[in-house]
C-alpha cells in the first residue's frame, strides 16, 4: 500500500467527522435561533460566493454565551458539575486505594485473577452498572429493608433521587479507572524500602505516609484525572440516580437539545464544557509525559 | 513467604463485594416472580419468557448487534492504519493535527461527540438512522483500537519487518505477512474493545440515531427512566451472562497462547 493511502484514509475520517463537527458546534453556537428547521441561523449559503461570506460572519455573534451567564442556571450547573465530580473523585481514591493496595500485596499468582476482576465489571454495560443501583438506594429497596431490618432506621432513607445516589454511582462505575492505575504504581513499588524505612525508626504508618504514598503519587494522579475528567459531563448517572435538583451540565446540554431544541444554546454549553476541560486533559498529559520520561 | 495481613484482606473483601453485590442482586431479582422488583415471591423465568415475546428489544437488540459489528469492524480497520501511521510513518506535515485528533476523542464528553456529529449529519442532509449511528460509533472506536494497537508496535522489533523487506518482500506483503500476526492480537482486543463500546453506548446513538433505529441501550434507558422493571433486570442478567462468559474465555485463550509462546521461546533457544 502506497504511503500516503495509508495517512489519508485514517486522516481523513478524522477530520470530516471528528474536526468538522466540531467547527459545526462552534459555527452554531454564534449562530441566533430560528424556528424553521433546521432552528437557527444564520445558514452559510455557498452559493452566494464571497459576499455571502461576509455576511454569513456579520451575523455571526457571542449573544448565546451572553445568554448562559445571564441566566444563573447555567453557571449553577458548571459550578456544581465541578463540585460533583471533584467530591466523587476524592471519594473514588478514597474506595480504590485500599483495594489497590491491597491487590498489589496479595501473593504473586492471586494478582492476575484480582485483576480481571477489577476490569471484568468495566466490560459489562455502563447503563445496567448503574441501573443496578436503583433497585437498591429507592425507599422501598433492599439497603432500606436491610437497615430497617437491623433496626439501624425505622423510616426508610430518601437515597434515589438525591446528590448521594449521584456519588455512589460515580464511585461505583469509575472504580476501575481509579484502582488500575495505582495499582501499576504500587505493584512496581521495591518492598525493601519499607523495610528499611521501618528499620530507621519510621512507625507503619509514616512508613507509609512517607515512603508508599509519594511513590504511588503518579498512580494517584492518572487515577484522579481519569475518573475526574469523564465525571464533568456525565448524563446517565444524574439523568438515573440524581433528583430534579442534582444540576449536571451534561444533563443540562441534553434537556437545552432534546427538550428545548435550543440548538444554538446547546452548542454554547458545549463549547464552554470543552474549555473548562482543556485545563484538566492538559495536565493530565503533562503528568503522564513526566511519569514516562522518569522511567525512560 | 508473606505475613497474611488482615488490613489488606478486609478491604480486598469489602472492595470486591461493593465492585459485585449490585450485580448479583439484579441477577437474583430477575428471577422474582413478583412484579414488584423489591419484593422477593418465589422463583420464576417468567421475565425472560416475556423478553423473548417481547418484538420491540428483539428489533433493538438486532440493531445494536449490527451496528456494533458493522462499526468495530471498520474501526479495527482504521485504527490499525492510525496505530501503523502514528508509530511507523515518520514525520509528515499535519502530524500534530493527526495525534491530536487520535486522542482527543478518548477525553471528550460523549454529549458534545453526539451532539457535534448530529449537527454535522443534519448539515450535509444525511438520514438518521443505522448508518449514521455506525459513522459515529466507528469515529470514536478507532481511537481506541489505535491506541491498543500502537502500544504493540511500539514493543515489537522493526529489525524483523526490515528483513522481510530485505529478502524482496514488498511493504504491504511485509505488512501482510510479518507485522500483522505479531499484532495479531492487540488487533483482536481492539476490535471486542470497539465492539463492547458500540454495544454500551447510550448518549452518542440517541443523539445520532432518527426514528428508524432504536438500540438496546436506548430501549433500556427509556424503560428505566421510570423505575426499575423486571424485563430489563432479565434483560441485564443476559448482557452480564454474556460479558462474563467472553472475557473468562479470552483471559483463558490468552494464558494459553502466552503459555504456548514461551515453550516456542524455550524450543527456539535450545537449538541455536
Amino acid at each position: 500500500m502506497r504511503r500516503w493511502v495509508l495517512i489519508a484514509l485514517p486522516y481523513a475520517w478524522l477530520l470530516a467527522l471528528f474536526l468538522a463537527p466540531f467547527i459545526i458546534v462552534l459555527k452554531i453556537s454564534l449562530s441566533d435561533i430560528a424556528l424553521a428547521r433546521p432552528p437557527y441561523m444564520p445558514q452559510l449559503d455557498f452559493g452566494a460566493g464571497l459576499a455571502g461570506l461576509r455576511e454569513f460572519f456579520a451575523a455571526l455573534d457571542f449573544e448565546n454565551f451572553w445568554f448562559l451567564t445571564t441566566d444563573d442556571l447555567y453557571w449553577k450547573a458548571y459550578l456544581s458539575s465541578l463540585q460533583i465530580a471533584v467530591v466523587s473523585t476524592f471519594l473514588t481514591l478514597l474506595v480504590g486505594y485500599p483495594i489497590a493496595y491491597g491487590m498489589a500485596r496479595s501473593a504473586q499468582e492471586w494478582r492476575p485473577t484480582l485483576l480481571m476482576l477489577v476490569i471484568l465489571p468495566f466490560w459489562t454495560s455502563f447503563l445496567i452498572r448503574v441501573y443496578a443501583w436503583m433497585g437498591i438506594l429507592s425507599t422501598e429497596g433492599l439497603l432500606n429493608q436491610f437497615l430497617i431490618g437491623l433496626g439501624l432506621v425505622s423510616d426508610p432513607l430518601t437515597i434515589l433521587n438525591t446528590n448521594t445516589a449521584v456519588y455512589i454511582g460515580i464511585v461505583y462505575t469509575y472504580l476501575p479507572f481509579m484502582i488500575l492505575p495505582i495499582y501499576a504504581a504500587l505493584e512496581k513499588m521495591d518492598e525493601s524500602l519499607l523495610e528499611a524505612a521501618e528499620d530507621l525508626g519510621c512507625s507503619k504508618f509514616s512508613a507509609f505516609w512517607l515512603v508508599t504514598i509519594p511513590l504511588s503519587r503518579n498512580g494517584i494522579i492518572a487515577g484522579c484525572f481519569l475518573v475526574f475528567i469523564p465525571a464533568i459531563g456525565e448524563f446517565v448517572i444524574p439523568s438515573l440516580l440524581g433528583g430534579s435538583d442534582t444540576l449536571m451540565i451534561g444533563k443540562v446540554l441534553w434537556e437545552e437539545f432534546f427538550s428545548n431544541r435550543d440548538w444554538p444554546v446547546a452548542s454554547a454549553v458545549a463549547v464552554v464544557l470543552l474549555l473548562i476541560l482543556i485545563v484538566p486533559i492538559v495536565l493530565f498529559q503533562r503528568n503522564e509525559q513526566k511519569a514516562r520520561e522518569a522511567e525512560g | 513467604m508473606r505475613r497474611f495481613s488482615w488490613f489488606n484482606a478486609t478491604s480486598l473483601t469489602l472492595g470486591f463485594a461493593f465492585l459485585y453485590l449490585p450485580m448479583v442482586i439484579l441477577v437474583i431479582y430477575s428471577f422474582n416472580a413478583s412484579k414488584l422488583v423489591t419484593v422477593w415471591a418465589g422463583f420464576s423465568t417468567r421475565w425472560y419468557g416475556e423478553l423473548i415475546r417481547n418484538e420491540e428489544f428483539l428489533d433493538a437488540a438486532w440493531v445494536t448487534l449490527k451496528v456494533a459489528f458493522f462499526s468495530s469492524t471498520l474501526a479495527t480497520i482504521l485504527g490499525t492504519m492510525a496505530a501503523y501511521v502514528l508509530v511507523r510513518a515518520g514525520r509528515f506535515s499535519g502530524r500534530t493535527l493527526f495525534s491530536g485528533m487520535i486522542y482527543a476523542p478518548l477525553v471528550m464528553p460523549e454529549v458534545i461527540t453526539g451532539l457535534s456529529l448530529l449537527l454535522l449529519f443534519i448539515g450535509i442532509g444525511l438520514d438518521r438512522g443505522v448508518l449514521t449511528i455506525v459513522l459515529a460509533h466507528t469515529t470514536f472506536s478507532m481511537c481506541y483500537v489505535s491506541v491498543v494497537v500502537s502500544s504493540r508496535l511500539t514493543s515489537f522489533d522493526r529489525s524483523l519487518e526490515e528483513a522481510a523487506l530485505d529478502l524482496g518482500c514488498s511493504p504491504f506483503d511485509a505488512f501482510r505477512l510479518v507485522t500483522l500476526p505479531i499484532i495479531a492480537p492487540a488487533v483482536i482486543s481492539g476490535w471486542l474493545l470497539a465492539f463492547t463500546l458500540s454495544l454500551d453506548d447510550l448518549v452518542i446513538a440517541s443523539f445520532t440515531t432518527g426514528p428508524s433505529a432504536t438500540t438496546l441501550p436506548i430501549k433500556i434507558f427509556s424503560a428505566v427512566r421510570l423505575g426499575v422493571s423486571p424485563e430489563i433486570n432479565a434483560l441485564s442478567t443476559i448482557m452480564i451472562g454474556i460479558v462474563t462468559v467472553g472475557v473468562i474465555t479470552a483471559s483463558l485463550i490468552s494464558k494459553r497462547a502466552a503459555v504456548a509462546q514461551a515453550r516456542d521461546e524455550q524450543a527456539a533457544a535450545r537449538t541455536t
